[in-house]
């Protein structure tokens, strides 16, 4: 090619791109984006480019959480939390098994709803990502520097925590609640008693301090179902919003039972009130089983914890601290506004969507507006805390988020759409439908006190017809629109991982510099740590083999195993030396009864292998992790029990590796 | 001696007293599968990586080809080169202060004699490592193939383009060189001592 014709080509490119800026930027400050063509500029994220967002969609019943980039759609990572993930061994090493720990024994799977970032002055921070597992009842941390769960704790006394993690605007708390109203303390009891025994449960976590997590106090609440929860800001800093529905406190056939009351309540929790009380001296330690779990910052080993004794509050001991908020049928999310004025309650039965006044409600405690009390908790008058409802806004309201511009995006479960309204006028502005029957819905920091906006994501219930069939069984959508402008503008359709609840998004910026490449290996306390390949052994205690090794590109040391015996469990401690980013490796052995080994650099973690025949078997990398990773092998070698065959490794380092550690 | 030349003496005094702290020389590695790149910087008395790691990783892709570890303890011109350099900047105050012509000439010679001698050793160290490989135990072969960094410029050593460059202190040392030779010659053509 010419030199000249070289740059014509050049020039030509440049006025393309410039033409294309020139249109995208009119795409992104107006609704005016021509269909197909400007919806897909909009999510195009060209190659070697990054997303602009991190998304973490709860992973639902695969009890896992989703990291997808924004707005591509891509999906970037699955973090196992309550699950196990043979892929790197979460849940299957002796490293990561404490983890799943309960106090009704190792449980590796649950129903991860909600997801919250942790906050700083109510906006995201980027430290942390929380997460609630329903069924058994737990909370989790994530941390989001390596992108892995360091913490789980048990919440005793509850049942479906449901209402959960939702954070405090400063990280102090993050909540916990029985969805379903449980005889407390649990026990053979009649079902039919239910009104007798059964109580609701409310627990407040402390969350700031990592591996730390601790209940701070549980109220014992009427025996209704906790729903959802958010924290207040603003004139409402300091409360904690959570629905609940079953004021009928029917224990059968919910569906007809707990549908008869014209209006549930929203319990409004003035924790600081709670802690006070609790500082005086009120509430008492309750014997309980539990357990909290964590990961070792430098031995990267969990650890599970028995706790046996949490501090219970009635709201009749501290007067001021628990209100009722009545709200029409049934409602399920409680959603406060960036202000913090404003409680939007999603009533999923209702034909209005009430807006409850913060500030409102402050004035009616003061001024004892209350129409009655329940079990000794006062109940607000509906007239004294409503700001407003938004009439005729669809059908099946349940969720609502926030643009920071005035306007409130509510999720229709029924009638399958988001309706975007403003908070002042109470006015539906515009609908968008949603492919099929929406759930949650995302706006980045729509929960914050300055959402980032641009965006919402509709997480759908059904799935149908929108992708390729894969049998019986689908994958679940979502779908991105664009709320830059007047109008809703669906910009992507992408398939989503387990049941997608809640989900949080944030600015890429506030994750991307906080990223661990990889573990120094001078700082790795595990127990089992082998720093060089001098200090690689093979030593026996009784019937357990202790393997010492390390691999860097592209050999284990040891490659060679003899004098295991039949009826031996092997374990082996595997160190990745590289102190690389992107440079795991993985280890596998043939007849291993678990999953394999991914070995971040730097890292050490532990196989366990109890050979059931007599033979050589190969064990191997199983990340390609260079030229010569199929190289990248050795062999174990099983005798007989009682063979004089001795136990040994080839641990001489090889010539051509002296350079490497 | 001129009283400009004498000024121009104690500045380049001073910049080569900053090869102490600033790296002389900086040698980049970027390869496919490194993108951000590795790369050491050679000091006055060590060679490190440019991240924390990146000497490590450096000898942990050299066992492919045989070379061998760079050790910053095997190399004795970084325990001299402090030493040397203090001497320079020693002679240099001296040639300062006793602001006669003579001094002045045969310092620029040897400064300039001291340099090429560090650039030539440096030439030497690469070309040992990039030649005296174990040939037995090398996984990779390729005959004819040898891995010399090069002093000033760029090469590709596999899937590897090094480039390599002076440093700030190596920057500070050829402009303190240059200073001292704009002495010389600033005396040389007043061709008289200062008064």
């Amino acid at each position: 090619m010419s030199l000249l014709s070289r740059s014509r080509v050049l020039l030509g490119a440049g006025a393309l791109t410039v033409l294309g800026l020139g249109y995208a930027c009119a795409g992104r400050s107006s609704s005016s984006l021509a269909g197909t063509a400007g919806a897909a500029q909009r999510v195009y994220v060209a190659p070697g480019e990054k997303d602009e967002l991190y998304a973490f969609l709860s992973g639902g019943f695969g009890g896992q959480v989703g990291v997808y980039g924004l707005p591509s759609g891509r999906l970037l990572r699955t973090i196992p939390v309550f699950s196990q993930a043979p892929e790197n061994g979460w849940g299957y090493t002796d490293e990561t098994k404490p983890m799943l720990e309960t106090s009704y024994g190792f449980i590796p799977w649950d129903d991860l709803h909600h997801t919250a970032l942790s906050q700083t002055d109510g906006d995201d921070d980027g430290r942390w990502l929380f997460v609630n597992g329903n069924n058994t009842p737990r909370v989790a941390r994530i941390d989001l520097t390596h992108f892995e769960t360091t913490e789980i704790l048990e919440i005793p006394n509850a049942a479906g925590n449901h209402a959960s993690p939702f954070v405090t605007p400063n990280t102090e708390y993050i909540v916990s609640s029985t969805r379903f109203s449980i005889p407390n303390p649990n026990q053979d009891v009649p079902i039919a008693e239910y009104k007798k025994y059964f109580k609701g449960q409310i627990s407040f976590i402390t969350a700031d301090q990592p591996g730390k997590m601790d209940i701070a106090f549980q109220l014992i609440m009427p025996g209704f179902n906790y729903d959802l929860a958010r924290a207040g800001k603003g004139p409402s800093d300091g409360w904690m919003f959570f629905t609940s529905y079953n004021s009928e406190q029917a224990n059968t056939l919910l569906e007809v039972n707990a549908s008869q009351n014209d209006k549930d309540y929203i319990a409004a929790v003035n924790y600081r009130a709670v802690e006070a009380c609790v500082k005086a001296g009120k509430g008492r330690r309750a014997t309980v089983d539990y357990r909290h779990n964590y990961m070792d910052e430098f031995s990267r080993v969990s650890r599970s914890e028995r706790r046996t004794s949490v501090l219970q509050v009635l709201p009749t001991e501290c007067p001021g601290s628990v209100f009722f908020l009545p709200t029409p049928k049934s409602p399920h999310g409680a959603d406060v506004d960036p202000t913090g004025e404003f409680v939007v309650a999603g009533g999923k039965l209702a034909t209005v969507i009430p807006v409850h006044s913060t500030v409102k409600m402050l004035q009616a405690i003061k001024d004892k507006a209350f129409e009655g009390e329940l079990e000794g908790i006062p109940v607000l008058k509906y007239e004294a805390t409503l700001a407003g409802e938004v009439k005729e806004p669809g059908l099946g309201p349940l969720h609502t988020e926030f643009d920071g511009k005035g306007f409130a995006y509510t999720s229709m479960f029924i009638s399958s759409e988001i309706v975007k309204w403003n908070i002042k006028t109470f006015e539906v502005v515009d609908r968008a439908p949603t492919f099929y029957s929406v759930g949650h819905l995302m706006i980045p920091g729509g929960g914050t006190r300055h959402p980032y906006g641009r965006y919402v994501l509709a997480m759908n219930k059904i799935t149908k017809d929108r992708y390729l069939p894969t049998g019986p069984e689908l994958t679940q959508s979502a779908q991105l629109y664009d709320i830059t402008g007047d109008k809703m503008q669906l910009l992507l359709d992408f398939p989503t991982q387990g049941e997608p609840h809640y989900a949080n998004a944030i600015d890429a910026k506030k994750i991307i510099d906080r990223q661990v490449k990889f573990y120094a290996i001078a700082e790795n306390r595990n127990p089992m740590v082998t720093r060089s390949e001098r200090e690689t052994g093979v030593t026996r205690s009784g019937k357990v083999v202790h393997v010492r090794m390390t691999a860097i590109r592209s050999h284990f040391s040891p490659d060679n195993i003899e004098g295991v015996q039949l009826g031996d469990t092997v374990l082996f401690h595997v160190t990745n030396l590289e102190q690389d980013w992107d440079v795991p490796h993985g280890f596998a052995i043939t007849g291993a009864n678990t999953s394999e080994l991914l070995i971040m650099p730097g890292e050490t973690r532990t196989l366990r292998w109890v050979p059931g025949r007599i033979g050589v078997f190969p064990m191997y990398c199983t990340d390609f992790c260079s030229a010569l990773h199929q190289e990248m092998q050795g062999y174990v070698r099983v005798s007989p029990a009682g063979s004089s065959v001795a136990l040994k490794g080839n641990t001489r380092v090889p010539a051509a590796a002296r350079g490497s550690n | 001696m001129t009283v400009r030349s004498r000024w121009l003496v104690l500045v380049a005094v001073a910049l080569m007293a900053t090869a102490y702290v600033l790296p002389l020389w900086r040698v980049d590695l970027v390869a496919p599968q490194y993108p951000e790149g590795l790369g050491m910087l050679i000091r006055i008395n060590g060679v490190g990586g440019v991240k924390p790691n990146d000497l490590n990783s450096i000898n942990g892709l050299n066992h492919y080809i045989g070379m061998k570890t760079i050790e910053p303890d095997a190399i004795p011109e970084l325990r001299w080169m402090p030493w040397i350099l203090g001497g320079l900047i020693a002679a240099g105050l001296a040639v300062a202060a006793m602001r006669r012509r003579v001094p002045l000439y045969l310092y620029t010679v040897v400064l300039l004699g001291v340099l090429g001698t560090g650039l030539w050793d440096y030439r030497r160290w690469g070309y040992d490592y990039g030649h005296d490989l174990d040939n037995e135990h090398a996984i990779i072969k390729i005959p004819g193939m040898t891995y010399s960094p090069p002093v000033i410029g760029r090469k590709k050593l596999l899937n590897f383009t090094a480039t390599s460059w002076p440093s700030y202190g190596g920057i500070a040392l050829s402009l303190a060189a240059g200073l001292i030779v704009m002495a010389s010659v600033t005396t040389f053509r007043t061709g008289r001592e200062e008064a």
